[in-house]
């Protein structure tokens, strides 16, 4: 049986290469077909803000590249509860469809899958 | 004691504790009768595989010590090909095709894609990951 990765996306999509670099991860593993998983966690929950203006600061825009998860046959997509609230972003204002998580979860969902990357 | 197969995955520079920390652990891991199925180099890892770091003589070089380890026990270590253009890290292939004036890619070095990185994880017991932004 394929061994399962869970990629743990910590960063900003502003942050310079880290977000897209992650993501990418996740992309290549989809072609393969591989069962895997993204999670949204501290600062990278803002990759799933809606309405985004990368342009702003000269960025390609990220969201795209996440629309292409669900394609790419990513489906498991899921984000911190905590850290949505803590930066003060109302679940109503994710531009992608993410599971949210409570901590006792986040535990679970860690253990569920055979290797881990945080990024 | 069982072995187990390994595969790292390097996310720092070659200037960070994150890239001595992974240097060791893989070479505690074959010290132990362990397997290391494939070193990937990805984000600011990808430097470790630049033959142009120039390191005082009172300072440890890790990209070289990550060179000759790889070399001495005939590894596999793959830098990610996209994280590399990115940071200058091109070997004569892909200095020709960018029309860049120099490789600074060391031998012993394979510039690939991050499929190799999912392929050496589904044939690995382990994979263990060093650094990140």
């Amino acid at each position: 049986m394929a061994r399962s990765l869970l990629l743990i996306a910590r960063q900003a999509p502003w942050s310079g290469l880290a977000a897209r670099e992650a993501l990418d991860i996740v992309l290549a593993g989809g072609a393969f077909d591989l069962p895997m998983a993204m999670l949204f966690l501290d600062d990278g929950v803002f990759q799933l803000a809606a309405a985004q203006q990368p342009a702003a600061v000269q960025q390609k825009d990220l969201t795209a590249n996440l629309q292409a998860l669900q394609l790419f046959g990513v489906e498991e997509l899921y984000a911190a509860g905590r850290s949505l609230r803590e930066r003060g972003l109302a679940e109503d204002a994710l531009g992608l469809p993410v599971r949210l998580l409570d901590d006792a979860e986040l535990t679970a969902l860690l253990d569920r899958f055979d290797e881990v990357i945080t990024l | 004691m069982a072995t187990m197969k390994f595969t790292l995955a390097l996310f720092s520079a070659p200037t960070s504790p994150a890239s001595r920390r992974a240097l060791r652990f893989a070479e505690a891991a074959l010290a132990g009768g362990h397997e290391i199925v494939r070193i990937f180099f990805y984000q600011e890892g990808v430097h470790g595989a630049s033959a142009n770091l120039v390191t005082p003589q009172d300072e440890p070089d890790l990209a070289r010590q990550w060179q000759d380890f790889i070399t001495a026990h005939g590894l596999d270590g793959v830098v990610c090909i996209a994280a590399a253009l990115r940071r200058g890290v091109l070997d004569g292939q892909e200095a020709r095709r960018y029309a860049r004036p120099a490789a600074n890619v060391a031998s012993g070095w394979a510039l690939s894609g991050l499929g190799q990185l999912h392929e050496a994880v589904q044939q690995s017991d382990r994979l263990v990951c060093f650094g990140g932004p």
